[in-house]
């Protein structure tokens, strides 16, 4: 492996200087499943890694504070997927988080680290923009928060500035009741980047919020507020139709080498309509407990 | 001249301290400063589970880890499972039940299943195969494999 140096800040003003004063030389390390892969076969050579694992206000932590869930820049995949508040509020989150990889790399893997590593095929993408994640951003400016679907801009790259790291995920606790389900296609059950990702809400309002990524090169979301999607009694052919113009960004590649663009578009339909069926279904519980 | 830095960490219950490159995961530590070899390099890409152990309780792939990353913290190999007394019951278990065919796959496998047990006594069977997902075994052992990881469950525990 290129050799780095390897800073561990203990506080976010020296990881942010540090960042600063490297610019594009310098890689931010969380959880390291993506950047250590890069570092190894040479994609990435960077002059300094940042590793953020040491810094106080970072330190793996799920908190529920003004009606809003954070999720902190070192939490990992095993950590979000276990939290109860998670698991009651952002269910399908839980099922994203809990299909990346293996349990090797849940228990190092991060979501601030898979959001700004920013794959279109990000499993936690799609939930957290069904659930209107922000994305709490500090650089030398001061924080900002940034709507996730503002984040992501094509593969590896996202809307964070020269100097800014993410400090937290944050997501709202839906005001009124939603169902929601995530739901993936890959090549095998079990350990492997997605073919196609989506996920699912609906809310009592009739509100049906879809995003979908591995489809292009960025994850995409899509509402429907004719109530249509949310109706259980609608149409298939009422519902086939406001599908095709929600999946309308989708443009999968044809040089991808998990699945052929055929295949990808097909599925985003089949995955469509079962997650809206599981959605409804969920919703339907909720309002029976 | 690459920089070196000083990291302490407790491997199979005994403290190390060691300088080591910034660059080294801390599977190179583990095979080329310690001698500790049992620990498998393999794909390098965090798929196939050889170079598995356990760091602070969890499972992690140690190819994927700085060694930097890895100070403070207590370091389970497969070379700490067995005591003086003998193999753990969980190696037996593999033992018994043909769980080994070319060896290679074994210690990260082992890795993944003793921290199974450690959290879950009784595992159902698709807890198992959940929990080893990211051990791959190219001679197609898996069945022997949780054969074995239920044998020494039921057998109470490790």
């Amino acid at each position: 492996m290129h050799t780095f140096l390897y800073a561990k800040p203990a506080t976010i003003a020296e990881a942010v200087s540090l960042l600063d004063a490297h610019g594009s030389d310098a890689r931010v390390l969380a959880g390291g499943t993506d950047l250590i892969i890069k570092l190894r076969d040479g994609t990435l050579r960077p002059a300094v890694v940042v590793d953020l694992k040491r810094i106080g206000e970072l330190q793996p932590c799920i908190s529920e504070v003004d009606g809003r869930v954070s999720i902190s820049a070192a939490a990992v995949m095993t950590d979000i997927a276990r939290d109860s508040r998670v698991r009651r509020r952002f269910p399908a989150l839980v099922e994203a988080a809990s299909v990346i990889g293996s349990i090797q790399i849940r228990n190092r893997a991060t979501l601030a680290g898979n959001i700004c590593n920013a794959s279109p095929a990000a499993d936690t993408a799609p939930p957290l923009l069904v659930y209107a994640a922000s994305v709490i951003a500090v650089g030398s400016g001061g924080i900002r928060r940034i709507p996730i679907n503002e984040f992501f801009v094509r593969s590896g790259e996202t809307t964070l500035r020269r100097g800014e790291l993410v400090m937290a995920v944050e997501l709202p606790v839906p005001v009124r009741p939603i169902g929601a389900a995530h739901m993936r296609r890959a090549r095998r059950r079990g350990h492997d980047l997605a073919s196609v990702t989506l996920c699912c809400a609906v809310d009592n309002a009739g509100v049906t919020r879809v995003a979908y990524g591995s489809v292009g090169p960025r994850p995409v979301l899509a509402v429907d507020e004719t109530g249509v999607l949310a109706d259980p009694g609608a149409p298939d052919y009422e519902k086939a139709a406001i599908f095709e113009k929600m999946f309308a960004g989708a443009s999968p590649s044809p040089r991808s080498i998990r699945a052929s663009p055929g295949y990808r578009l097909a599925m985003l339909r089949v995955l469509g309509r079962r997650a809206l069926q599981t959605a409804i279904e969920r919703l339907a519980q909720g309002r029976e407990t | 001249m690459t920089e070196t830095i000083p990291i302490e960490l407790t491997v199979n219950g005994r403290q190390r301290a060691l300088s080591i490159a910034p660059h080294d995961t801390l599977l190179d530590v583990l095979r080329d400063d310690l001698g500790l070899t049992g620990t498998k390099e393999c794909c390098q890409v965090g798929e196939c589970g050889a170079c598995t152990v356990i760091v602070d309780g969890r499972v992690v792939d140690s190819c994927l880890m700085l060694a930097a990353e890895a100070d403070g913290t207590k370091v389970t190999t497969v070379e700490g499972l067995a005591n003086e007394t003998g193999l753990s019951r969980l190696q037996e278990a593999f033992l018994d039940h043909g769980a080994v065919q070319c060896g290679f796959c074994v210690p990260g496998q082992l890795m993944s299943a003793h921290a199974l047990l450690s959290d879950n006594k009784h595992p159902t069977r698709a807890e198992i195969e959940e929990a080893m997902a990211g051990n791959l075994c190219r001679c197609g052992n898996y069945e022997r494999i949780i054969a074995a990881i239920l044998a020494a469950a039921d057998a109470g525990g490790r």
